[in-house]
């Protein structure tokens, strides 16, 4: 091949010009969104070592878990396996493979957010046409993903520095490998996709399927050594094995697999046109069926009901299927025991431990709710809302349409998860779907502020975000901080009775109820009142 | 009824901008009427209000005969809306949301007799109309909605409200994006809507466009109403500029009333005049006896900038500022 060609082929000699400003460009755009990341990725590694100090204060309590680990599957696939019973290993061990996957989340993330979105929005044309060379903008996301995960690593290695040097370098460098890894899935799925929302499902559906394998290896093999955790970036993390005699040639595979797919990757972007993909977009129907608001809400909606629905049941089955398992270990830790039973109740330790975890899906699915009812606003400030409202259509009718699905999301996300728990757990189905209905009264009163916010102060309304997150704050970590009474009775979900093994008592089930109601009607008076944004 | 929609006084402010300060607006049934204005002077607030999407602060509001905030379901039962920007979902086709729309129109109701609308379906859009229409401005209807061009998506609206079953239409500068040949479907189909004896509010920044195909024009500014009337009206208040050459030197034509930029030089006279005024300084160049004349009638452009311009009002004319004066 001559040197023309070659030249041509690689887009030009300045394929890479212009690089700079746009990593410049990137990180700027990126100011608050990677610090949080990074932030909250950190601080769930860092927070570890106290926390398993607490409840396995011993040697002799943490050499009692390796063996309990040794023998339990379920758990093991869960997590993973125990190497060691340093503090420093059970770190890793214990959040090594959701640090990891939230590397990833973020990785893919600013990957997309800086390619094919770009790409999508008719933005990267425009900067295109700057001196900006052929290969800069893909070369630009991976470096501000590499410099994101670069400085998660550096973090996580100086603060587990007490837990040993090399362990901690290992694990930082494992972690950020992870990231890096899952930055050049995305990159290649950036390649493949018209549209950036499914360039982040394909990679997404990628990481679920590493984090599927891992845990079907370790169920597995109680050492990490099947073939199925040496198929999956989450696996090497563990394998790398941190403060547990660190294998540094593990970091290799790290490395290779960056390269090559960011190889694949560059290949790929160079055999296309700007905008273009490999899996383009099908064309839909001529001629459609939709007809009404409510329908076109689902249409909107379903996809999303759907795979919370899904996750929310898979969730159920995983969670149901450790109970059993995770209740023997939890048994001879107290302060494990007490911790559950502040959270869950003071019957048996299953059912404290079944609706500890119960809890915590219902506080997942206030998120769903937000979500749901916030879509409302992005209809309204996206100027979609417009159209359909200039049809006869009321704007309640509208509303209903989306609220209906939210509302009625969340009971049918809250039905499955019970059904999931009752497959996991292999009795008790009536108990357990009663126990997650249970959830509804606090969830529909967290939907029912999103929607009184959204009706009354639509500029505001995405403080509901906020309003999930602090509750779900309070539910995760209020009892194990022993937070006092008050701060916890502010959230609805402290009012609910824990099912399953708890008594019922009404009066606080209907009034919340009662209180989401509400806050609907309210925010509905409000949306009929108030002008329409646009 | 006569009047499509009547608007007196209208006034709405956000927070301290005062978006309408008093707009008025009349559109006769059956007519096409241009709404005209510069960039920010309120006209898409306007049509907001029209639509029953904002409220207004002060002032009357109808629309077919209703108030189109409190009946905004019935009101919006005949109406079809184009707007200036058009956003569609990302993942519904264009044939999808075109259909949408017109079902919405019909808001559910099942059927709808319609007099004198012979082979129109009730229950949604006229099925032949719409592929007819798809076909004139060669839309593919089968694309997602993240696919289309700016002008595409403005296709997908201007479709759907064509092949609506309504009687009224408001038509925000539906016309940005498409291309000269589009632009000239698009006039076909409004001149369509007028002979079915529908009324088009159409909002606009072209003014062949407007010279077209409007009866009679709105123009506002800042939120008031500065004009309004057919084109030959508004061209009767403005002014025309005339040249000549004279016989002798002509003497108090600057006292003239009406008489602007008078340049003279020697026998040569350079003048421009209030078209209503044409007569007196005709009169008084005939005194100083007429050699040439020319007399060019203000241009559509002239009399468009006239009114956008700023500042370029009241002293001369002061007889229209009364009309909305604060």
């Amino acid at each position: 091949m001559s040197a023309a060609a070659l030249s041509v082929r690689a887009g030009g000699a300045r394929s890479f010009a212009g690089t700079g400003t746009l990593v410049r460009f990137a990180v700027r755009r990126d100011r608050v969104m990677i610090p949080v990341w990074i932030a909250v990725i950190a601080l769930m590694v860092l927070s570890m070592p106290n926390s398993l100090q607490s409840v396995y204060g011993t040697p002799a309590a943490r050499a009692e878990l390796m063996r309990q680990m040794a023998a339990n599957t379920s758990l093991r696939a869960m997590v993973g396996p125990v190497f060691a019973d340093s503090l420093g290993a059970l770190t890793a061990w214990r959040v090594g493979v959701y640090a990891g996957a939230l590397a990833a989340v973020m990785s893919l993330l600013v990957v997309l957010r800086h390619t094919r979105d770009e790409e999508e929005s008719g933005r990267q044309e425009m900067v295109s046409s700057g001196m900006v060379g052929r290969r800069a903008p893909l070369t630009a996301a991976l470096v501000t993903a590499a410099g994101a995960n670069a400085v998660l690593a550096v973090l996580v290695a100086a603060g587990l520095s007490a837990q040993g040097g090399a362990g901690a370098v290992a694990f930082g460098l494992g972690v950020g490998g992870v990231g890096l890894v899952f930055a050049t899935v995305a990159a290649i799925m950036a390649q493949l996709t018209e549209s950036a929302r499914l360039a982040r499902g394909l990679t997404s559906a990628v990481l679920g399927a590493a984090f599927v394998l891992r845990a079907a290896g370790d169920s597995a093999s109680s050492d990490g050594s099947s073939v199925l955790t040496w198929l999956s970036p989450l696996g090497w993390l563990e394998d790398l094995r941190p403060f547990a005699g660190e294998r540094w040639w593990v970091l290799a595979l790290f490395a290779g697999a960056a390269v090559v797919q960011g190889a694949v990757a560059y290949e790929l972007a160079g055999r296309r046109d700007v905008g273009m993909s490999f899996l383009p977009t099908r064309p839909g129907p001529a001629a459609g069926r939709l007809g009404t608001a409510g329908a076109l809400a689902w249409r909107l909606q379903r996809g999303s009901v759907l795979g919370w629905g899904l996750g929310f049941f898979v969730a159920g089955v995983v969670y149901g299927g450790v109970v059993t398992g995770a209740t023997d270990m939890v048994r001879d830790s107290d302060q494990a025991r007490e911790i559950f039973q502040r959270m869950g109740g003071q019957s048996g330790l299953t059912d404290a431990l079944l609706a500890a975890l119960i809890n915590m899906l219902g506080l997942v699915a206030a998120l769903y709710i937000v979500q749901s009812v916030l879509r409302l606003n992005g209809e309204e400030s996206s100027g979609r809302a417009e159209p359909v409202l200039a049809g006869a259509v009321g704007r309640l009718r509208w509303a209903a349409g989306h609220l209906v699905i939210a509302f009625g999301g969340a009971a049918l996300l809250m039905l499955l998860t019970g059904l999931g728990f009752a497959a996991g757990y292999g009795k008790d189905t009536g108990p357990l779907v009663a126990a997650c209905l249970a959830q509804l009264p606090a969830i529909w009163v967290i939907g029912g502020i999103a929607v009184l916010l959204y009706g009354v102060l639509p500029r505001g309304a995405t403080a509901a975000w906020g309003v999930a997150g602090a509750v779900l704050l309070l539910g995760w970590v209020g009892p194990a901080l022993k937070a006092p009474r008050s701060l916890l009775d502010l959230s609805p979900f402290t009012h609910l009775p824990k099912l399953p093994g708890g008594t019922v008592h009404w009066p606080p089930m209907l009034l919340l109820t009662g209180l989401a109601v509400l806050f609907v009607g309210v925010g509905l008076a409000g949306l009929r009142r108030r002008d329409v944004a646009g | 009824m006569t009047k499509a929609i009547t608007v007196a006084g209208l006034h709405k402010s956000f927070g301290r901008t005062h978006a309408l300060d008093g707009l008025d607006l009349d559109v006769e049934s059956g007519e096409v009427h241009g709404f005209l204005g510069p960039n920010g002077a309120g006209k898409s607030t306007a049509i907001r209000v029209l639509l029953g999407l904002l409220r207004a602060d002060a002032g009357a509001v109808r629309v077919l005969g209703r108030d189109p905030w409190r009946d905004a379901v019935e009101v919006h039962r005949r109406i079809a809306y184009v707007p200036g920007d058009v956003t569609l979902w990302r993942n519904l086709s264009g044939g999808e949301v075109i259909d949408l729309f017109g079902r919405l129109h019909q808001g559910g109701r099942a059927k709808r007799v319609r007099q004198g609308g012979g082979g129109r379906r009730a229950g949604g859009l006229d099925p032949r109309r719409r592929d007819e229409l798809v076909e004139r401005f060669e839309l593919d209807p089968t694309k997602k909605g993240r696919t289309y061009s700016k002008g595409n998506r403005q296709k997908v609206a201007l479709v759907a409200a064509f092949a609506s079953d309504v009687d009224l239409l408001i038509l925000d500068e539906p016309t940005s994006g498409l291309d000269p040949l589009m632009e000239e479907v698009f006039r076909r189909c409004v001149e369509e809507e007028r002979a079915r004896g529908r009324t088009v509010l159409l909002s606009s920044h072209i003014l062949s466009e407007v010279e077209r195909l409007c009866d009679r024009v709105s123009i506002i500014r800042k939120g008031r109403t500065v004009e309004s009337g057919s084109l030959a009206e508004l061209r009767h208040l403005t002014r025309t500029s005339v040249t000549a050459e004279l016989a002798r030197v002509p003497v108090g034509l600057a006292d003239l009333p009406g008489v602007h930029d008078l340049d003279v030089q020697g026998r040569r006279v350079r003048l421009q005049v209030d078209t209503d005024r044409l007569d007196g300084l005709l009169r008084a160049l005939g005194e100083s006896g007429v050699r040439t004349l020319t007399s060019t009638p203000p241009t559509l452009e002239e009399l468009f900038l006239r009114h956008y311009a700023q500042g370029a009002d009241d002293t001369d004319q002061a007889d229209d500022a009364d009309g909305v004066a604060v």
